[in-house]
């Protein structure tokens, strides 16, 4: 085994890795790594082709690979050591990881280890799509990967099912590359992807977007023939009779993202249930004292740019405990109330102000965000617009008597 | 014009068996299977299970060939390097009426010779499975599990290594009696056959067709199963079966873990009409998430990473009440074509022994002189990921390829992709390697691996990415490139 000694040890190099590691280095970690599985950098960014990233963090738009080769080269400035097709088998509470590439299996010990996992597509089991199981059937992703990565054309007739924000996007590339496609099928009452990608890449191509449907059946036995799309009453439950048979050579799910969190609990990293991320402090600091976390595999993030901002914040942080040990304090834990899906961080133990970010469970307009505890408002905030795809941002004082008085913080979102 | 000894139709487990059983023998076997690689069909789509024997009537075919079956796994899987777990089965009973019923099953077993059968109390199977509530549990030690595709896929390439062709995407259409044996007309040519081996599953019927009226139907019985995810593996450690369903023929929804850690969901049991309808459905993917709560309420949903089906080959109806026996003859209007029809469950069990029953039939037509320089060879070594980090290191010294994870999920090196896609079988569609090394079978269910390969399919093996399968001769993949370029035309 060979054995190698870093700092701060980062895993993933895509845009949380990345950013993550150049702020940990600008903060003074002198031997930081990034461990990724693929042969680039950037992970999923350089297939995204598409501009628009990087608007709010710089006010100049670019496309994935330009975003990343940003990062690429602050990290190369920095001194950051790069291990690619490199895959982390694991790590422990002692802070040692392993993993694997072509010059054999390593034993690293660090100090410090930033979990930036990203996340994965969900595929047509976790929304238990019934029928065959025909080839034609891809995760917007994947497709996204074939087109544009690997000059391949998954099909010809698409449907897209969810209008996250990857699958708009592919209906645009899609009807760019001259596939026909049909229409985008989302269950929901409103598009699940941003609103400028709705505008952008279906309203401009004249792609029909069908809400209040889903896919109740998938058919073909060898390559997709056809799928069955229906319309879902308020509860989401399919309205019989309103099934309609839609022929088409491919399906694209675009269905959601889920952390990847495997590596993190294995290592006894606690997980929340809702954002299925690690249950982090306002230092990105998980409950092993030294893993922090931050990305998409934390929690996933509505843009790069936001993601990028709290993964540079979790590279500070991670910089600082190397030459600083955390003071034992009292904490407090955050609670999603009415209208909010999740809050993170999930606990606070250190006085000062603290950067939240949460999802609201439905779309709204002028409405509140309260912050209580034990029933008492300590924080509000008016909301023009709150829409489950983009996420809130605001920062509270948390001081010491709150700190202090064990009870949890409630976040809640109503007009 | 090619001419055999020995013409096998179909390539599932039971034509693998009977294959790889007369690969010990100086005959010219040949195996034409329809599908692009082995065990395409139903033999991957069951439970995956070495049945113990317990469930078929004494006297019965099922009974027998299950039971000497089961006695022949253990040998075979340090042979062929397929993975065997005797995990054991508990069937519970929920009342005393049910433990009836487990009374009957015990006499029946061990009429059928099956050892250990012992009953036991809810709480002496609550040790043992804390998720499992019940009134009584028969407990039956001789009851294992298999990857079924791995077990085919061993038996086949170990036929292969002993000189039996396999040819795969070949579809027989037609089937003459000679005088001195059958003409054999496929969409790969036509060949001649001294004696034909009708394994062709659930179109067993088709195949008798070609030459005679067939005494008997088929009624395909749909089985649906989902797939739990392996952070569910400790849900139970054993099978758990309910007491059978009577009026099916059938045994009922049961939770079996397997081989790599997954937790199976299923059967349900519903006959259809299309022998190729092996799609799962809305209704009963729920009815089966019920049926399993009735065991352990606590079954996530969200845990589900994949479902299938497939489809057993019944010979009675189910006015017939469903159950009918295994049926292993020669026919009479056409000596030399051997029959195997209705061989649904417990066929996997008993592939091994009608494979020895059926190479003792031919000794009426071949001297049937064993080979001398028949070779046995462990199809599956070790996996990558169930080796220790030391086995791990000197792995990838040796071959730095094993250095490269493919399949995340699963922890599948670029080495054991392309080791899959170098099988002896020369099978390689995309299922060829999920079935071999496990890539692409995880949570993520290819949404990682599938460009890897898909790279490792061009780049090494040189294949056009047209020509790229998911898992039969029409699926491809891809229709193309985005953008041709000019070399391309």
């Amino acid at each position: 085994m060979i054995e190698e000694v870093f700092d701060v040890a980062v895993i993933g190099g895509g845009p949380a890795g990345l950013a993550a590691a150049v702020s940990a280095s600008e903060n003074g970690a002198e031997k930081v790594v990034i461990l990724d599985r693929n042969s680039w950098l950037g992970g999923i960014l350089p297939q995204c082709i598409h501009d628009g990233f990087g608007v709010e963090e710089t006010g100049v738009s670019m496309t994935g690979p330009e975003y990343a080769n940003m990062y690429i080269e602050l990290a190369e400035k920095h001194g950051v050591t790069i291990m690619s097709e490199t895959m982390v088998l694991g790590f422990n509470k002692k802070l040692e990881i392993i993993a694997v590439n072509k010059e054999g299996v390593y034993k690293i010990k660090t100090r410090g280890i930033v979990l930036a996992m990203g996340c994965r597509e969900k595929t047509r089991w976790n929304v238990m799509i019934p029928g065959d199981r025909p080839s034609g059937v891809f995760t917007a992703g994947v497709a996204q990967a074939f087109i544009n990565l690997y000059n391949i054309m998954p099909g010809k007739n698409v449907v897209i099912l969810g209008s996250g924000d990857v699958g708009l996007i592919m209906a645009r590339r899609l009807k760019l590359e001259g596939a026909n496609v049909l229409g985008v099928v989302e269950i929901l009452p409103y598009a699940s992807g941003l609103p400028r990608n709705v505008v952008q890449c279906l309203d401009d191509y004249d792609i029909p977007l069908y809400l209040n449907h889903t896919v109740t059946y998938i058919k073909g036995r060898d390559r997709l023939e056809s799928v069955t799309i229906a319309k879902v009453d308020k509860n989401m439950n399919v309205i019989p009779g309103t099934e309609k048979e839609i022929k088409c050579d491919t399906l694209l799910l675009s269905l959601g993202l889920i952390p990847e969190n495997e590596l993190s609990k294995n290592a006894g990293v606690e997980i929340d249930n809702i954002t299925r991320g690690p249950r982090v402090d306002q230092f990105y600091e998980t409950n092993i004292p030294g893993v922090f976390a931050c990305g998409n595999c934390l929690q996933v993030y509505d843009t790069v740019d936001a993601l990028s901002v709290g993964a540079r914040h979790a590279g500070k942080y991670v910089a600082q405990r190397l030459k600083q040990e955390k003071t034992k304090n009292s904490e407090i834990f955050v609670k999603p109330g009415e209208g909010v899906r999740y809050v993170v961080p999930q606990r606070v133990n250190q006085s000062g102000p603290v950067h939240f970010t949460l999802r609201v469970t439905q779309p709204g307009e002028s409405v509140f965000l309260n912050v209580t505890s034990d029933g008492k408002k300590i924080y509000r905030k008016k909301l023009r617009f709150v829409n489950p795809a983009n996420m809130i941002n605001f920062e509270m004082n948390v001081d010491k008597t709150l700190l202090r008085s064990n009870r949890s913080l409630e976040v809640s979102v109503h007009g | 014009m090619k001419n055999f000894h020995v013409a096998i139709i179909g390539g599932g487990v039971i034509g693998s068996a009977v294959a790889w059983e007369l690969s010990k023998y100086k005959l010219d076997v040949v195996v034409f299977e329809k599908g692009v690689d082995v065990c395409s069909g139903n033999s991957k789509a069951n439970s995956g299970v070495v049945h113990s024997g317990i469930n078929s009537p004494p006297g019965s075919l099922k009974a027998r060939f299950c039971v000497q079956g089961n006695k022949m796994f253990q040998e075979l899987s340090e042979k062929l390097g397929f993975s065997l777990k005797w995990v054991g089965k508990y069937i519970i009973a929920k009342d005393e009426e049910e433990t009836n019923e487990l009374e009957r099953l015990k006499k029946v077993g061990e009429e059928n010779n099956v050892p250990g059968l012992e009953i036991l109390s809810g709480r002496e199977v609550k040790q043992k499975e804390p998720n499992v509530s019940c009134y009584r549990g028969l407990w039956v030690p001789t009851a294992g599990i298999v990857l079924p595709y791995e077990f085919t896929i061993a038996l086949a390439e170990n036929a292969v290594l002993n000189d039996v062709v396999f040819y795969l995407e070949t579809k027989v259409n037609g089937l003459k009696k000679t005088k001195d044996g059958f003409l054999i007309e496929t969409n790969k040519g036509v060949f001649q056959s001294r004696v034909v081996i009708n394994a062709a599953g659930l179109n067993c019927r088709d195949v008798v067709s070609m030459l005679e009226k067939p005494d008997f139907n088929v009624y395909p019985c749909r089985g649906e199963y989902l797939i739990l995810d392996k952070e569910y593996s400790s849900l139970v450690n054993s099978m758990i079966y309910p007491v059978p369903v009577k009026e099916l023929g059938v045994l009922g929804v049961h939770i079996t873990p397997t081989i790599e850690g997954n937790i199976l969901l299923g059967p349900s049991a519903e006959f259809i009409d299309d022998l190729e309808a092996t799609c799962t459905t809305r209704d009963m993917m729920k009815t089966l998430m019920e049926e399993v709560r009735v065991i352990i309420p606590d079954i996530p949903e969200e845990g589900v990473i994949s479902a299938y089906s497939g489809i057993r080959c019944k010979l009675a109806s189910p006015s017939e009440g469903g159950w009918a026996d295994f049926r292993i003859e020669e026919s009479r209007k056409n000596p030399g074509l051997i029959n195997l029809l209705g061989i649904e469950s417990p066929g996997l069990t008993a592939a091994p022994a009608i494979a020895k029953k059926i190479s003792d039939m031919l000794s009426d037509f071949f001297d049937m002189s064993l080979k001398d320089d028949f070779k046995t060879k462990r199809i599956f070594d070790k996996r990558f990921s169930e080796m220790s980090l030391d086995e791990k290191s000197k792995l990838v010294k040796n071959n730095n390829r094993h250095g490269r994870i493919i399949c995340r999920c699963e922890q599948v090196t670029e080495g054991e992709v392309i080791d899959a896609l170098s099988n002896l079988l020369g099978a390689k569609s995309l299922s060829s390697v999920k079935y071999r090394c496990r890539a692409g079978m995880g949570r993520c269910q290819g949404g990682f691996c599938t460009q890897h390969i898909v790279r490792v399919m061009e780049k090494n093996f040189d294949m056009d990415v047209k020509e790229i399968k998911l898992k039969s001769s029409e699926s491809n993949l891809f229709v193309g490139r985005t953008r041709e370029t000019s070399e391309e035309g």
